[in-house]
């Protein structure tokens, strides 16, 4: 038996405190929903609703006919499946090195990684721009997908270090008595081990870079090269006056293939961060 | 993979090998290079032209002209009242956010932590926030704050709180506004970062203070806070950074209105930057904001450094 219990009162408390925090979590998300799915004359009055009274798709259908929302997604998905594949691509061989040599590569890399997080982009963003408009890489795709590769490789190596170090280096020491060559331990020992951590690692690149708005808004000049964050700002209009069944409803899909990715890989995600940051 | 290509077999590791100690070797390189090359191209290279930038009178559509002005940037920046209006934003958005963010994060990890029900759907809530696009975030809450159309008014009025008002546009409500919906944004990620902390600390402690007769509290100080203390720094420290750098939130709820009173720095910077062009000026305020965050880390450093000591 535990010796931990909890008196009633307290245990009531609890509660009382989950209940705020679910509240507090789900009030915004909840209104956004509730004002996609109602009808114009319902958002125009004055003492609105909590749950639309008629509830209706024509927000979804006039969002996409007021903005290209159909093109921005296209573009948002294109940068990110190809900046997620890039930057795992490249970074997996990186934190393989790192995790498995103590040494000053291994202290550079981690270095690199906290101080990438400290960085204000605005430093990197103005000579970014200015390198990418000598290649001709400005208001381009492949201009802002090398963008997020680099952006999203420090995360990527920090979690890939944590998934390569638990993977136990007996295991490959086995595999090399038993006279398995290094590339064939590699290949046949290693790599399927970490396959479920790369998986994880591109798709939290993905979701990065599906949500990136800064770069986005700084490198694409125009709406037919923009991504769906861009987009949505176009939205709220020059004054701040928006339509806002349209605004909800668009705004709401965006998010639907982020938190879909998220809710499958939650655990994976915090217990990579978590590899990443306790082991170092 | 590129390393596949090479065969390797004069290498495999034999029985002496593994004593020594094993340093980046040719297959190693082999396998960094892919990483090192863009990393160093586009990284590290903009980071230290950026830095460069800042002496210089980089303006765009004038960048082939552009002279080196020494520390002329700055000189006008210690001057700029506004750049100074926006550093303090920041540091009172910095802080507003980020201490909430840890107080009621780590009061939910610890409430998580606990054998209740229904936590489960609060950790699947927790990932709302966490998932979306900051841009989507803060589209919600201006329809949250809408000073007609949205639910807060509303839900003031029908508890009889006043007329409603128009949180995003009022000079002293908009700064507190922004600031709550960067404590909503955030704080889930806080939560899952301490649960995870709490989650490494060893259960058998909690048991045997408890039954040397220590409460919930003395138990928190000497068992829970230990363990947790380098997990809720570091967590700290970076939400600290970020918050300060953030930028997408807020240029979507306020765009740095009214009257700059929530115009944070990353704001005045892409401003001067994109908007007018002062690539060198803007340049400057990156740096002085680098060093402004260096100084936050190099503080957080050497309370580690101290704590180890201390043990």
């Amino acid at each position: 038996m535990s010796v931990l219990r909890t008196s009633g009162p307290a245990r009531a408390g609890q509660y009382l405190a989950l209940l705020a925090y679910l509240v507090f979590l789900a009030f915004p998300f909840l209104w956004l929903i509730s004002t996609a799915f109602k009808p114009a004359p319902e958002l125009a009055s004055l003492h609105p609703t909590w749950i639309p009274k008629d509830p209706t798709l024509d927000n979804f259908r006039q969002a996409f006919g007021e903005q290209p929302l159909l093109r921005a997604a296209a573009n948002s998905l294109v940068a990110a499946v190809a900046a997620a594949l890039i930057a795992v691509a490249v970074a997996t061989p990186l934190a393989y090195v790192t995790a498995r040599h103590r040494g000053r590569l291994a202290s550079a890399a981690t270095g690199w990684v906290v101080i990438s997080q400290a960085f204000p982009f605005v430093l990197v963003i103005i000579p970014l721009f200015l390198i990418l408009k000598n290649l001709h890489l400005i208001n381009s795709g492949p201009g802002l997908v090398l963008v997020y590769v680099v952006w999203s490789l420090p995360f990527a190596l920090w979690m890939l270090m944590g998934y390569v170090r638990a993977v136990p280096a007996e295991l490959e020491e086995a595999a090399a008595v038993d006279g398995a060559g290094r590339l064939r331990t590699l290949v046949s020992v290693t790599a399927p081990l970490l396959v479920p951590g790369i998986v994880a690692t591109a798709l939290f690149a993905f979701v990065t870079a599906w949500n990136e708005f800064f770069f986005a808004l700084v490198l694409l000049k125009t709406p037919e090269k923009q991504t769906l964050p861009v987009v949505l700002t176009h939205f709220l209009g020059a004054e701040g006056v928006a339509d806002l069944g349209p605004l909800a409803a668009a705004a709401f899909l965006a998010t639907l293939p982020s938190l879909l990715v998220f809710a499958v890989l939650q655990r994976r995600i915090t217990g990579g961060m978590l590899a990443g940051a306790v082991k170092s | 993979m590129t390393a596949t290509k090479r065969p390797d077999r004069t290498r495999a590791p034999r029985a002496a090998d593994r004593g020594r100690p094993r340093g980046p070797d040719l297959g190693a390189w082999f396998l960094v290079l892919p990483a090192l090359l863009p990393i160093l191209v586009l990284s590290v290279g903009p980071l230290l032209y950026g830095i460069a930038l800042a002496f210089t009178d980089a303006q765009s559509g004038r960048t082939r002209t552009t002279r080196w002005v020494g520390t002329l940037n700055f000189q006008d920046l210690l001057h700029d009242a506004l750049f100074w209006d926006s550093f303090r934003i920041g540091v009172v958005w910095a802080v507003g956010v980020t201490v909430p963010q840890f107080l009621l994060g780590l009061g939910l990890a610890l409430l998580l932590n606990q054998n209740l029900r229904f936590r489960w759907l609060a950790r699947a809530l927790a990932i709302v926030p966490w998932a979306m696009p900051e841009v989507v975030v803060g589209i919600m809450w201006r329809l949250v704050y809408n000073p007609d159309a949205g639910i807060l008014n509303e839900t003031l009025r029908d508890l009889g709180l006043g007329e409603g008002h128009d949180w995003l546009s009022g000079l002293a409500t908009a700064l507190p506004a922004v600031i709550l919906v960067g404590v909503w944004a955030g704080m889930p990620q806080t939560t899952v970062a301490l649960l995870a902390g709490l989650q490494n600390t060893p259960r058998e402690l909690h048991e045997a203070a408890a039954l040397d007769g220590a409460g919930s509290w003395r138990r928190f100080r000497a068992v829970t806070w230990p363990a947790l203390r380098p997990v809720a720094l570091a967590i700290t420290a970076l939400n600290l950074i970020w918050n300060f750098n953030s930028f997408a939130l807020v240029y979507v709820l306020t765009n740095g209105g009214p009257g700059g009173r929530t115009r944070l720095p990353m704001l005045f910077a892409y401003e001067e930057a994109f908007r007018y062009g002062q690539f060198g000026y803007a340049a400057a305020m990156g740096c002085v904001m680098v060093a402004a965050v260096s100084v936050l880390i190099a503080l957080s450093l050497v309370r580690r450094l101290k704590g180890d000591q201390d043990r």
